[in-house]
């Protein structure tokens, strides 16, 4: 290629270039800068804040602050409960539709969409809603049926918003799940039939291996949503703040010490760490699920 | 790039399938009729919550709290929108126009960028290139919390927080349009027909926005239809760059609205649920009119 053109081909790219130093190196970049230093109040408060240098202390003191501690373990157990199930949905109704006529899969297919095109902060509206005892059904239904179920209860926080979350990601993932399931050669099938294989042998053997890839991809993504949940545990709070806590994820931890506590140094420091986490936990489990396939 | 919809249909294979199929009964009546309960019952789990949203919206406040919450009980929406429209001078209407213009005029923009960086990446061979699609790759992993609060304090430090531009300006650089837009590019804008145009002395500019643009439509569309849910959707950045009311997102103020009970003991139930029905409207017309567009950008976005 000519060297002329190829710098107009790189011409192309320098808004976003611009964009992405401003955007996203350039605060990544201050966080990081921010987060080695803290705030000192001199005297008695009253001679005004000094910003000192203080190296990696936030860090250490956010590796060993056990409310940030205890909400990252709280939404990594919670993603062991809520995202394996979810996926699990996901995948059976990929595979009941992709044994279904396409004409009828595409209806069904829409109709399980619905609940992903609603925004998240209206999905948690209306489920909140749902879940209270005044206006919402679920209690009477469950009055009827004998239980005395209370979502708003403190046992019953992390199932509520579990079900909301599921609710809310089965028919992307199923969509995901299940153009790979299209992807799968159709004389496979043939073969296997002939063999004698049953249908659920096929699924089992055939279409769920084959769709591992988009299982793996699902799970990445629905790990990096779940550690940074906020939306849906904020709105509960509005609702019940006796039983969501101000720190129960660290999304919401990072955001009252920035804005209720002005302690913006030590958010750095923990969205730092979250970041790192984050990384750290997509590596891993993409190396786990990418290293059984061989 | 319309891959789904291709194999969605699969005509010749079904019937291949139906002529040779061993053995009909392995897969007869019975099977066929298991599959459907199972996704009669999950569309019903699906919908369920939608369809008690749309009758509440249609209730009194002592129906809503004492009728069926599945059935109607009176005919109240038109009484719910007037109030919903003119509850505090009508800053709901204030909502959605900012809703629009942050998700329309940030989406478009961001589109544009996102177009132009796409086809750089795809049929420019130039240093960096690489390094740039890593950062685009990379920032997929990046925590909003890690972006949102220094961009707080960097637009507070030029006087941009509580301005549309603390919203707009994010919503220009988008990774993930990027990377939709170089997989777009790759698969619709082949190599000859730039040099053709080339040879016939059209230059780099007028390349890109008499044909690549052009031949980009549909892809463009993708790309700008996910920008604009996202932006729509948006919650975490508007909570942190918007403080007064009359800037905020639609469901910053109905986040708003369902706090209100907490503090003041005034009962906004009603009109935050028929918000948030309303709130759902716009989403609901751009999906189905554009729902070619959208299946096809949500599997290969997540495929490729």
């Amino acid at each position: 290629m000519i060297r002329s053109m190829r710098w107009k081909g790189a011409a192309f790219t320098v808004p976003f270039q611009l964009g992405f130093v401003f955007l996203y190196l350039l605060p990544i970049g201050y966080a990081v800068y921010e987060s080695l230093f803290t705030e000192k109040q001199s005297g008695l408060g009253l001679g005004g804040a000094t910003t000192e240098f203080v190296g990696l202390d936030n860090y250490t003191q956010g590796l060993t602050d056990s409310a940030f501690m205890n909400s990252i373990l709280r939404v990594v157990l919670f993603a062991c409960v809520q995202i394996p199930m979810m996926l699990l949905i996901s995948l059976l109704l990929a595979l009941f539709l992709d044994a279904l006529t396409s004409r009828v899969a595409s209806r069904f297919r829409i109709v399980l969409l619905v609940p992903y095109m609603i925004p998240g902060v209206v999905a948690a509206i209306v489920w909140v809603n749902l879940y209270s005892p005044d206006v919402g059904p679920l209690t009477a239904i469950g009055t009827s049926l004998g239980l005395d179920w209370n979502f708003f209860a403190p046992s019953m926080v992390w199932p509520a918003i579990g079900n909301l979350l599921t609710w809310h990601g089965i028919g992307y993932n199923m969509v995901i799940i299940y153009s790979a399931l299209q992807g799968v050669p159709r004389e496979l099938f043939e073969a296997a039939r002939l063999d004698g294989a049953s249908e659920l042998r096929i699924a089992r053997s055939i279409k769920i291996p084959f769709v591992r890839g988009a299982l793996v991809l699902t799970g990445l993504l629905s790990i990096i949503q779940m550690l940074q949940i906020f939306n849906e545990p904020a709105l509960f709070r509005n609702i019940t703040p006796q039983t969501v806590s101000d720190s129960f994820t660290p999304i919401m931890i990072i955001y009252n010490q920035a804005f209720n506590a002005g302690n913006y140094n030590y958010a750095a420091a923990l969205s730092v760490l979250l970041a790192l986490i984050l990384g750290v936990a997509s590596f891993l489990f993409y190396r786990l699920t990418s290293k059984e396939a061989d | 790039m319309t891959l789904t919809e291709q194999t969605t249909e699969r005509p010749e294979v079904r019937s291949v399938r139906r002529l040779t199929r061993p053995d009909p009964a392995s897969r007869g009546r019975g099977g066929q009729r298991f599959l459907l309960v199972g996704l009669v019952l999950a569309s019903a789990y699906s919908l369920f919550p939608v369809w008690w949203l749309i009758v509440a919206a249609t209730k009194d406040r002592t129906a809503l709290y004492q009728s069926n919450g599945l059935w109607f009980s009176g005919w109240h929406l038109w009484d719910n929108l007037h109030q919903v429209f003119t509850y505090q001078d009508g800053i709901f209407l204030r909502w959605t126009a900012n809703s629009f213009l942050y998700a329309g005029v940030g989406s478009l923009g961001g589109t544009l960028i996102a177009l132009a960086t796409g086809y750089g990446l795809a049929r420019f061979d130039f240093p960096g290139r690489n390094a740039i699609f890593a950062c685009v790759v990379g920032s997929f992993l990046i925590p909003i919390a890690l972006l949102t609060l220094p961009l707080y304090l960097l637009f507070s430090a030029i006087g941009m927080v509580d301005t549309p531009w603390a919203m707009l300006i994010p919503c220009l650089i988008n990774p993930f349009s990027v990377y939709l837009a170089k997989v777009y590019t790759e698969a619709t804008i082949p190599y000859e027909l730039l040099e053709a145009a080339r040879i016939d002395g059209a230059g780099e500019l007028r390349i890109f926005f008499s044909i690549v643009l052009r031949m980009m439509t549909t892809g463009g569309a993708t790309v700008f239809l996910l920008a604009f849910v996202n932006t729509w959707n948006a919650f975490f950045l508007p909570l942190t760059v918007l403080r007064g009311k009359e800037n905020w997102t639609l469901n910053l103020g109905l986040y708003n609205w369902t706090g209100t009970r907490l503090e003041s003991g005034i009962d906004l139930t009603g009109l935050v649920l028929t918000g948030a029905l309303l709130s759902i409207v716009p989403m609901a017309i751009m999906m189905v009119a554009m729902r070619r567009y959208w299946r096809t950008g949500v599997t290969l976005g997540a495929l490729k």
